[in-house]
């Protein structure tokens, strides 16, 4: 046996399967072009080749694969929006996660704990109540709970009637819950390049060929690849890549901060958010508590940690656990988040013909990556927005039609 | 903790400030159609690199222009808004149209 491991260890071919083919030459041309090799650019790649049968599908990112925002969002998958257009959208990509791990054939440690959003105020009552109903209509699982429940679904919160800001009620949503986000990246990878999608890591693409408003190609590192579609998803570099295709955005892109602590015993189970404290906290399955926050005061494009950020979201969650306080911080990270004015996504044309927009996704676009994937990839296939991603179109900012999901951002910012 | 030169006050904590975006060509809402005013007040161009912008401070109500650099949050410098803005803006009042 120790032989055998011994030999196992100096293999010169590592038995283990690589999860990706080897990156291969850039050919010439494509069908279809996908910037970004994110959660949203994979996702759209497998529903392109497993759905649409459209396999000729090159992803391109400057990183490797779900190293940007994919790795970096605290995992919280839910659908407790408050406009009808948003539940319905961000519903379905509930349905698809709960057996996504099956189709994707890897454990994506999906569980629905239920998320758990406190009001401090009279005014978030009553959007909790609007949340409530425009849930419970459309079949997303969200009531509204008073102290007495809320004791009940996490007993070790604090519900001091003379704390700062009081608990007033909460938001109970049955079908929120948590997912690994890097094996999601690699499960829509795997799949994507197993119907014949090529994925191209450490491949930047440095410009856009447009001829006569027409997207045909793009400049990359690597070489110039001429295509018959674009679909941009590269989230924290909206507004970076829409200038190579020669257009700008409603998009103004802050980092946000978040950290996780030590493992601790499992004590945890729901997740908990107060958009009046700026904070959420989920305990993972490793036991470390996540904890998120609002996005940073200005813009900039970076992923720096700042000592202000971490000590007024570690404040304002004392509010909630006074217990942690002496619990130890062992990691920190930024990732940069596109804000809308509305705090909804981008999604379907461009000024650009044949360049498609998968943008906007602030600080909500990981629980969205399975319907995004899907529906991006009938857009692409059919040339056509369908109904579902309409109300989350570009014009819709020159319409003044929006679609305002502000007080229904886990956090405030 | 962060510091901010303020032109009034001097450096002080970034907290005590708030960013108000970029400094940009004032439209004339008596004459600006819904595009352009979506464009003028909605978009952006978002630039990953220096920009021009307007800062606040809270404390003294104070505006004035700070020009910072988005991807290695240096700020290069800071002035009072009347070394760009010289003269007045007065606009004719526009005609009420009921949002038209």
């Amino acid at each position: 046996m120790p032989f055998g491991l011994l030999k196992y260890g100096f293999a010169k071919t590592y038995p283990a399967n690589p999860i990706l083919p080897k990156t291969p030459e850039l050919k010439p041309s494509y069908d279809v072009v996908i910037i970004g090799a994110g959660g949203h650019g994979l996702a759209t790649a497998y529903y392109l080749s497993t759905v649409h049968g459209i396999t000729n599908v090159a992803v391109l990112d400057k990183g490797y694969i779900g190293g940007g925002n994919t790795a970096r969002n605290t995992a919280v998958i839910r659908s407790n929006y408050i406009t009808p257009e948003a539940v319905r959208f961000y519903k379905e990509s509930v349905d698809i996660w709960t057996g996504l791990a099956n189709d994707l054939g890897i454990n994506l440690l999906y569980t629905q704990r239920g998320q758990l959003t406190l009001a401090h105020t009279d005014a978030t009552v009553r959007t909790f109540r609007e949340r409530a109903e425009v849930g419970t209509h459309l079949g997303a699982r969200t009531k509204m709970v008073d102290l007495k429940q809320i004791a009940e679904i996490v007993p070790c919160m604090t519900l001091d009637p003379e704390a700062r800001y009081p608990i007033q009620g909460g938001l109970w949503h049955e079908d929120g819950g948590t997912g690994r986000h890097d094996a999601m990246a690699w499960g829509y990878a795997m799949g994507a390049s197993r119907a014949g999608v090529e994925i191209h890591q450490k491949t930047e693409v440095t410009g856009v060929t447009v001829e006569n408003g027409k997207a045909v190609g793009v400049e990359t590192t690597r070489g110039t690849v001429r295509c018959g579609q674009v679909v941009q998803a590269v989230a924290g570099m909206s507004s970076v890549v829409a200038k190579m295709a020669g257009f700008r955005l409603p998009i103004r892109t802050y980092p946000l901060q978040a950290m996780v602590t030590v493992p601790l015993k499992p004590f945890l189970d729901p997740m908990i958010s107060s958009t009046a404290l700026h904070t959420y906290v989920s305990q993972t399955a490793r036991g470390e508590l996540v904890i998120g926050g609002g996005s940073d005061p200005y813009e900039l494009y970076s992923t720096r940690s700042t000592l202000d950020l971490k000590e007024s979201l570690i404040a304002d969650t004392l509010e909630l656990f006074p217990f942690l306080a002496e619990v130890k911080l062992m990691r920190q990270w930024a990732g940069m988040t596109d804000m809308t004015p509305d705090y909804s996504p981008i999604m379907g044309e461009s000024p650009v013909q044949n360049y498609w927009l998968d943008a906007g996704w602030g600080t909500w676009g990981f629980k969205a990556t399975p319907v995004t994937g899907k529906r991006m990839a009938e857009t692409v296939a059919a040339g056509k927005v369908p109904d579902i991603l309409q109300p989350f179109r570009l014009d819709r900012f020159r319409s003044f039609a929006l679609a305002n999901e502000m007080g229904a951002t886990a956090a405030s910012h | 903790m962060k510091l901010m030169p303020c032109p009034l006050n001097g450096p002080r904590n970034i907290s005590e400030f708030a960013c108000a975006g970029e400094v940009a060509e004032l439209r004339d809402p008596a004459d600006c159609d819904d595009t352009s005013w979506a464009e003028h007040v909605i978009f952006s161009n978002n630039t990953a690199g220096v920009v021009r912008e307007w800062w606040f401070h809270t404390p003294t109500s104070y505006w004035f222009i700070a020009e910072r650099n988005t991807v290695t949050d240096e700020i290069l410098r800071t002035y009072p808004a009347g070394e760009v803005f010289k003269a007045r803006f007065d606009y004719a009042a526009a005609k009420d149209e009921g949002g038209k």
